[in-house]
């Protein structure tokens, strides 16, 4: 089913320890999924072995996709799907200019698609880059400027939806994109997303406060604790946690199968 | 640098440039070096006496003068085995129309145009040892711009070329100087009139042809007070089964308030030693560019020069190198600050894929007296594999302690976070490397003529295929 993007007892760990251990999650098309959870709960590992960090290994469960179980495809082979991952410590890669990056990188998808794609035209990709960057509140000249290099904390994560908004993925996971961000600079990017909302996209929002999900309502939110999901609710989950803490949630915790 | 490109540079099965043309040559020196081969070169260009003897003192210290004891290993050099000169058929033709149709068809397959570009200012190409076609456009030659080849300036321009030739590189120097002070023929003479700017970048191309050709190309720049202009210099050469040697000498001369900038881009194929002595004289207030792109070759050793001999004086080095499996590129640049006042800038990018080695290798050397020198040196490099290397000279002669230096130098992989980034956004690991590669040499490539950035480009993405097992 392309609708859903099903993880199925997903156990991961790195070289020192397990971190994830039996996470269910059924994320959908058209929903805004947040998850939220302590330090060290495993929130952003699941982002990156969601995309194929070569860190981290999977010994236990699925996620599938399209029909697919895609911990069996390479990180570039799940962008071609319809994945995309806003990181949050987005890497530079200094003399690629943004506007030259994003559009190898949307060359390289339309490609693996139909391999006879000759690929968007520089004027083409300019007008759609140019859209998209006014959207986000982005300076023309942000597009020649290197990817990332010298950017200051806001641009980074402005930088990482305008290439949500340009590369226009199926499944978005956001890690922590409201992190280091001024009230403007959270409102642009989240103005950002929201514009991305729709029927034909999930989400799944990584945070540790509940600000951005004041700016971004989600739809379902999700508890993490020591690596599997303790809880699940609506929106107002988000408020008890703020009230509360997740201390109800970390001593002796339950896994709980997902409610969504 | 799309997908399809990548795709298509795939699909080349041998390097773009090996073939040659049938050989139709009126002369060709037997093999190896002697006082009549060196003799019979000057005969045949019909040279004054006192080049003659230039020669003949060239030759005799060549003969006597060690092999460096440094640098990279030059033992599969065999000086016996090459031949020193050949004449092409036809003497320089002035026009398109005048040059032979066996080599237009040779100009034709390195890309240059029947109709001349806009773009260019004038071309010069250099058929084995000779200029063959040189021609310089009206605009130019109202201006009182010289762009001849070096055997017409020294027929047509005899003062002006005596008076330069040999002061900046002295037969004496090194011993390939001296070599190519025996044997030099074919390369460009310039002369930028005072005050005169060349808007247009000048061009010259060269090739080596019939195996064992040693190119030994002379080139004599002189750019008067005020003036301004941009020299691009772009090779090429096809494959041969035994090594070939190119050895060539560029004099440049920057007068006071002067501005010239020598490009390069060289992509040898990699049977080729390419050992070349670069050096400008700066003189006050007068600014020095050296770019210079390192890609073929099966050894290079090059370390373009600036001597500011006078308050005022810039020069800068922006030198790339790029190895791949047997290749050994030691580069870099050497900047001497012999007045006060004078400024350099160094920036070296090294590139080592597989078993290739490229090297930074440089010197800034401030003499006593020359205060408030600012000169700064950064070297990077970058390698692309487990058993890359880079190494990395860099020396300084300080005399003077009223001055500000700077050395910076950084060795990086191709970061596994990059990568991974990267590929997240759908690129393979092949292109996601290729791109962290043509991100390193962009402060090279930026200062590249387009159509040359374009090349270079390409040829990292061609060097780049296969690097990912």
């Amino acid at each position: 089913m392309s609708d859903t993007l099903e993880i199925r007892n997903l156990h991961a760990r790195t070289a020192e320890r397990e971190i994830l251990k039996g996470l269910n999650l059924t994320l959908r098309k058209g929903e805004v999924h947040a998850l939220m959870g302590p330090n060290g709960a495993g929130k952003s590992t699941l982002a990156y072995v969601l995309m194929g960090h070569p860190a981290y290994e999977v010994t236990e469960g699925e996620v599938w996709f399209k029909g697919q179980n895609i911990l069996e495809l390479d990180p570039e082979e799940r962008a071609h799907l319809g994945l995309f991952l806003a990181f949050q410590y987005p890497v530079a890669v200094p003399g690629v200019t943004v506007a030259n990056f994003l559009r190898a990188a949307l060359n390289a998808k339309r490609q693996a698609l139909n391999p006879d794609d000759p690929g968007i035209s520089v004027l083409e990709f300019r007008k759609l880059l140019m859209d998209k960057m006014r959207l986000l509140g982005l300076d023309p000249d942000f597009a020649g400027r290197y990817l990332n290099d010298g950017f200051s904390g806001g641009e980074k994560k402005k930088t990482e939806v305008l290439q949500m908004a340009v590369l226009d993925p199926e499944f978005a996971i956001l890690d922590e994109t409201d992190s280091g961000l001024d009230i403007d600079a959270l409102r642009a990017v989240a103005h950002g997303i929201n514009a991305l909302r729709g029927p034909e996209r999930g989400f799944l929002i990584i945070t540790h406060y509940k600000r951005i999900l004041d700016h971004v309502r989600p739809d379902y939110v999700h508890i993490l604790v020591d690596g599997r999901i303790v809880a699940s609710g609506g929106p107002e989950l988000a408020d008890q946690l703020e009230a509360e803490g997740y201390k109800q949630w970390v001593n002796g915790s339950e896994p709980v199968a997902s409610a969504a | 640098m799309t997908t399809q490109d990548v795709a298509l540079l795939r699909d080349l099965e041998e390097y773009r440039y090996g073939w040659k043309s049938p050989e139709t040559y009126v002369y060709k020196a037997p093999k190896g070096l002697s006082e009549e081969v060196v003799r019979k070169i000057s005969e045949l260009k019909g040279e004054p006496e006192w080049m003659l003897d230039f020669r003949l003192r060239a030759l005799r210290h060549f003969l006597q003068r060690p092999m460096p004891n440094w640098g990279p290993d030059l033992s599969g050099l065999n000086f016996d085995d090459i031949v020193y000169y050949v004449k092409p058929a036809e003497r320089a033709g002035r026009s398109w129309d005048e040059v032979p149709e066996d080599i237009k068809r040779t100009f034709e397959r390195l890309g240059i145009p029947e109709a001349e570009q806009k773009f260019l200012a004038g071309v010069g190409a250099q058929y084995e040892s000779e200029m063959v076609y040189h021609r310089v456009k009206e605009e130019l030659e109202s201006k009182g711009v010289i762009f001849k080849s070096i055997e017409d300036g020294l027929r047509e321009h005899p003062e002006l070329f005596r008076q330069y030739f040999g002061k900046v590189v002295p037969i004496e120097d090194n011993k390939f100087a001296a070599l190519n002070s025996a044997v030099w023929s074919g390369g460009s003479f310039v002369y930028v009139p005072p005050g005169v700017k060349v808007e247009q970048p000048l061009q010259a191309y060269f090739r080596l042809n019939v195996a064992n050709i040693g190119q030994f190309e002379r080139t004599l720049i002189i750019i008067d007070e005020g003036a301004e202009a941009h020299y691009v210099e772009g090779c090429t050469a096809p494959l041969y089964s035994t090594d070939s040697l190119h050895t060539g000498v560029i004099e440049i001369v920057v007068k006071r308030g002067a501005r010239f900038r020598y490009t390069t881009i060289q992509n040898w194929s990699t049977n080729v030693y390419n050992l070349v002595t670069q050096r400008a004289l700066v003189y006050g207030n007068a600014t020095m560019e050296w770019v210079d792109a390192n890609i073929g070759s099966k050894v290079t050793m090059k370390y373009p020069s600036c001597y500011l001999l006078e308050p005022g004086a810039h020069g800068e080095i922006l030198s790339m190198a790029f190895a791949k499996d047997g290749q050994v590129i030691d580069n870099g640049g050497k900047v001497i600050h012999i007045a006060p006042d004078t400024t350099s800038k160094i920036v070296s990018k090294s590139v080592s894929k597989g078993t290739g080695r490229a090297s930074y290798r440089g010197l800034v050397r401030v003499q006593r007296g020359a205060k408030r020198v600012r000169s700064n040196v950064v070297c990077d490099a970058l390698l692309i594999d487990e058993h890359s290397r880079s190494d990395t000279y860099p020396y300084m002669e300080i005399e003077e302690p009223d001055v500000t230096i700077g050395h910076e130098a950084s060795v990086s992989k191709v970061g596994e976070e990059q990568l991974f980034y990267l590929r997240s956004r759908g690129l393979s690991e092949e292109e996601a490397t290729t791109m962290v590669v043509a991100g390193f040499i962009e402060p090279l490539v930026r200062e590249l003529p387009m159509e040359y950035a374009v090349e270079l480009n390409r040829l990292v993405q061609l060097e780049m295929e296969g690097s990912i097992g």
